[in-house]
């Protein structure tokens, strides 16, 4: 356990590594760093300065070492627009976005396996068809389409829902929150939905081929044989089986869920880190960029990370040492 | 040398026999005639639309916003599908969209179909620190989501159409790699590869003419459904604005353009590009399916 955690641990630095190198190139080589980090203002002399003083004038390595020690200590430059830390600026945002991944995440748990039960024990029932036809339509359409069609409906024509914005917030553990207000819940409830829509359908339609596969086993055949209760047998039997990938989907699917976020969160114009990027790119605030994307890495890695261990916790099966 | 097939079914050729299976299901055979129909409107735009949306002086800005059935101002055409906020008939604009969106999709897949697989290829077949390196690289890849990657490239790289081409083969080619690796890693140990060893064939006539054809099917599959991908995600990043320029706009730029417009009950804008887009994909993904059934061994009757 321990040397298997320890060569995950060097693996994922490796990995973050990787990314640094990548990222730096992205922006010291493809673009011209010059430009990116110098306001388009600048004259000749205060360009010169500038340059000595980022260290732009050092050998590539040598400015790659420099980049490596900032981002180490937490400094991943200033953006242009707002002259923050860039890395303020997204923790700042951080939590909106987290809060509508959580959100959707628990949206496709709550939806996606009731509705995946229903479809695998009744595969021949007209619900249990509809389900499996509409989740086609999950991973068909256009998540920034049914957006705006989200919008379009219960924003502009019923005016049941507010369109865009994040709503009254309030504070917990010093950080603002949608979900404790009416107002804010009315606000993160359609981003939510939109969100969720691509994990409702995956999770559906693993819970049902979960079902479909383990309804005809021996150890169902048993379990209703020593007379349990259905129920009993489905939600505690079946369940402990199928909920194994269930829950490694549904963790390995966060780390997109927040990606795609970004899709969402620039729909209903919601001020998380999502809207931040596309923003910052759109008028080439690099430094933001860069750090957005760092934080996407270590994110990705410890989520990765993370739900290797829980699988350990739910299937005893697996034993980490033996899968290299 | 032509590669002979053993007639198993003498009367059926291998083709005839993958169309007879194909056509089996009427939903794939849909999706067969969806796309077919997208791809004709695509090709014959300049011959079919009632007016060029990209020639600002066929444009009548006096004709902007009007709703789907209205007639223009000096009554030459009807727009069946209204107006944009330029007074640009939506069905050509969306018809020249899909140009651009399947132009991009199609373009993509092929250029990632073709890399990736040849990498996949060697990869397994050469084997030893290339392939290491090149599954290593599949593999980082793989593990970020492909908006994210596309992004992150078109954040460097800047937008046009080249570069949204680009970023999709770099997002793309390593599903690819990995398809085309597993398969020939399966082929490799054959006999027939044996024998072409035996004939001492150069080795890139073995790869791409033996190895190659063996290891098709999969990778068949994998490009219909990376071609659905690939419409999608370019649609995907033209509405955030990072995507193909305004002056050739796709599917996903018009429904951005309309987007303004829509909170004012303007829904016609945003609203039929997206059926088109939704149509084009759905029927992408019908044929996809139907094709991983019929060429998917396992499922082979």
């Amino acid at each position: 356990m321990t040397t298997w955690l320890l060569r995950r641990l060097m693996q994922a630095v490796l990995v973050v590594l990787a990314m640094t190198v990548i990222v730096f190139i992205g922006v010291n080589v493809i673009g011209d760093p010059v430009e990116i980090l110098i306001s388009p203002e600048a004259d000749q002399a205060e360009r010169a300065r500038a340059v000595a003083a980022l260290g732009l004038d050092k050998p590539l390595w040598l400015q790659y070492a420099y980049f490596l020690w900032g981002a180490l200590h937490g400094d991943l430059g200033r953006s242009f627009v707002f002259n923050e830390p860039a890395l303020r600026l997204i923790a700042e945002r951080m939590p909106a976005t987290m809060e509508l991944a959580v959100t959707a995440v628990l949206l496709s748990i709550v939806l996606g396996i009731p509705l995946g039960l229903y479809a695998g024990l009744r595969p021949n029932s007209l619900f249990g068809r509809s389900i499996m036809a509409g989740s086609i339509l999950g991973f068909s359409l256009p998540s920034f389409w049914v957006g705006l069609m989200l919008i379009m409906v219960f924003a502009v024509q019923l005016g049941w829902l507010p369109s865009t914005g994040r709503g009254a917030t309030r504070a917990l553990f010093g950080v603002q929150w949608s979900f404790l207000t009416r107002d804010g819940l009315q606000h993160l409830a359609m981003p939510a939905l939109n969100l969720a829509l691509g994990n409702i359908a995956l999770v559906l339609r693993l819970t049902r081929a979960g079902v479909r596969e383990n309804l005809p086993m021996d150890y169902v055949k048993f379990a209703h044989a020593k007379g349990l209760t259905p129920v009993r047998v489905v939600f505690v039997h079946v369940m402990k089986n199928i909920l194994i990938p269930i829950v490694t989907v549904i963790g390995l699917e966060f780390g997109s869920t927040i990606a795609f976020a970004v899709v969402t969160e620039s729909v209903f114009a919601w001020p998380g880190m999502g809207k931040l990027i596309i923003d910052s790119i759109n008028v080439l605030d690099r430094p933001v960029i860069v750090a957005y994307l760092m934080m996407i890495v270590l994110l990705f890695i410890s989520i990765n990370l993370l739900v290797d261990l829980l699988y350990t916790v739910l299937d005893p099966r697996v034993r980490l040492e033996s899968r290299e | 040398m032509s590669t002979t097939v053993l007639p198993t079914v003498r009367e059926e050729t291998p083709f005839r026999r993958f169309a007879r299976e194909f056509a089996e299901s009427k939903l794939a055979l849909f999706g067969l005639g969806i796309v077919t129909i997208v791809a004709l409107l695509a090709i014959l735009a300049p011959w079919i639309t009632p007016q060029n949306p990209y020639d600002l002086a066929q444009l009548d800005i006096m004709d902007g916003r009007l709703p789907p059935g209205s007639k223009s101002a000096d009554g030459s055409i009807t727009y069946w599908l209204g107006t944009d906020d330029q007074g640009r008939d939506m069905l050509s604009g969306i018809i020249y969209g899909l140009r651009i969106s399947l132009g991009v999709g199609i373009g993509s897949a092929l250029v990632a179909g073709v890399l990736g697989t040849a990498l996949g290829l060697i990869a397994a077949y050469i084997g030893g620190k290339l392939e290491t390196a090149i599954m290593r690289l599949v593999d980082l890849q793989l593990s970020f989501p492909a908006i994210l990657v596309a992004l992150m490239i078109l954040a460097f790289i800047g937008k046009g159409v080249l570069n949204v081409v680009l970023a999709l083969v770099i997002v793309e080619w390593a599903r690819y790699a990995r398809t085309a690796r597993a398969a020939a890693l399966v082929e490799r140990g054959r006999e027939y590869i044996e024998a072409a060893e035996c004939l001492a064939l150069p080795r890139w006539r073995l790869l791409f003419r033996h190895l190659l054809p063996n290891c098709m099917p999969p990778l068949i599959v994998i490009g219909a459904i990376q071609v659905a991908r690939a419409i999608l995600l370019e649609a995907t990043l033209s509405f955030l604005g990072l995507g193909v320029p305004i002056t050739q706009p796709s599917l996903g730029l018009l429904i951005a353009n309309g987007y303004q417009y829509m909170l004012s009950g303007k829904y016609w804008i945003s609203f039929y590009p997206g059926v088109a887009l939704v149509i084009t994909i759905v029927g992408v993904n019908l044929m996809g399916d139907q094709l991983r059934d019929v060429l998917n061994p396992r499922l082979r009757r």
